[in-house]
């Protein structure tokens, strides 16, 4: 008993005020604490991070079972005797996820099928070297991210460059300014409140072609910078730390570009979801 | 202070003293668990006292649940023909 206690009050010590808010979040000191794997070298705030997540991901469902299987380890045992089937599931799972985050990078659907292509290449080469420090998926879309930058700047650079340049875009705010009052007792406040979607609003959205590609089309017209960490995150979701990985910027950055591009796609969807209901 | 004046101040205090413009601006702070603990509590009060955020948060959330379910766009046929042609070859070195 006296133990335990002794090391709960080592492990507050160690929690930063985000962490804790994190902890709180996911319900509470014992629930998670005693959840918390600490052994093999894990600190506490990454397996908080991990429960933050978890329970979060209730809430916002961030990547929502994009996760391959825990079985990783068995799946690239499997590529490395050379079963095929093992590699078809791979492929079939993370290509189109690939092409997506391709596109964030390189102009055309053609230069991207070919920058995922020369990616499955280049992992077969380099998967007897892959050493699981990350997640497989993590490591192939960092090989992804690599080539895709650099055939990116090659595709620019033989092209016209955009007349806008779409990160320094006054329109930058999340939400339409207008929607709040800006004087008065209630500046800062909504002036039109904004109109609640119906409870089962995600399902709807993925069940028929026209919503889901406009989904895809919010994502698409975001500044590439802010799609990929909303393709990384919210589709894929990856961890902060896994994106830092993959994208080389701080978690700081990452936020700031996860909320404008979230805050795009929302904004997006609201305007979609309103125009469905003016004709429905 | 006069009674509206001081109605006005006690409503600001109960809304945790934060605007719903900066609620919507630590939307994302919140969501990912990036909030300190002192801001996080004036950003609960806040919710509890305007249905706006309280309606935003929601559709913040609904969001990225649809994003985090997007279906990934099917490998067509022939490049994953092509693909586990080359494995082939890689599997014989």
């Amino acid at each position: 008993m006296t133990a335990g206690r002794k090391h709960y009050t080592f492990a507050c010590r160690e929690r930063s005020s985000h962490e804790t808010r994190a902890w709180v979040r996911a319900g509470g000191c014992l629930t998670v604490w005693k959840g918390a794997a600490l052994s093999g070298g894990q600190s506490l705030s990454d397996s908080v991070q991990s429960q933050s997540r978890a329970s979060g991901a209730d809430a916002t469902s961030a990547g929502g079972g994009k996760r391959f299987p825990q079985d990783e380890s068995r799946l690239l045992a499997a590529l490395r005797a050379g079963d095929e089937g093992a590699f078809v599931m791979l492929v079939e799972q993370y290509h189109g996820s690939m092409l997506r985050l391709a596109r964030a990078y390189v102009p055309t659907h053609e230069v991207a099928e070919e920058v995922v292509q020369e990616t499955w290449l280049a992992v077969l080469e380099a998967l007897d070297r892959f050493e699981a420090r990350s997640s497989l998926k993590t490591w192939i879309f960092r090989i992804l991210t690599t080539r895709a930058k650099t055939r990116g700047v090659r595709e620019k650079r033989e092209s016209v460059p955009p007349s806008i340049n779409a990160e320094n875009d006054p329109n930058q705010s999340a939400v339409d300014p207008s929607r709040f009052m800006t004087t008065g007792r209630f500046a800062g406040h909504w002036a039109v409140l904004p109109r609640a979607w119906e409870e089962d609003t995600p399902e709807r959205l993925l069940l028929s072609k026209e919503s889901r590609a406009a989904i895809e089309r919010a994502i698409g017209a975001l500044p590439e910078t802010q799609r990929r960490v909303v393709i990384l995150h919210d589709v894929e979701g990856l961890s902060p730390t896994e994106i830092c990985n993959v994208l080389e910027i701080s978690e700081t950055n990452q936020r700031v570009l996860l909320h404008r591009g979230r805050s795009k796609v929302r904004r997006a969807l609201e305007g979609y979801l309103e125009g469905e209901a003016g004709r429905g | 202070m006069n009674r509206d004046d001081l109605k006005n101040a006690v409503m600001d205090y109960m809304a945790g003293k934060l605007t719903c413009v900066e609620v919507v601006d630590a939307v994302t702070d919140y969501l990912e668990g990036a909030m300190g603990p002192f801001k996080w509590l004036r950003f609960q009060m806040h919710l509890g006292m305007c249905v706006g955020c309280r309606t935003y948060l929601k559709q913040m959330k609904q969001t990225i649940q649809a994003l985090g379910r997007l279906p990934a766009e099917p490998i067509p046929p022939d490049i994953r023909d092509e693909l586990v042609a080359r494995f082939r070859t890689w599997k014989k070195k």
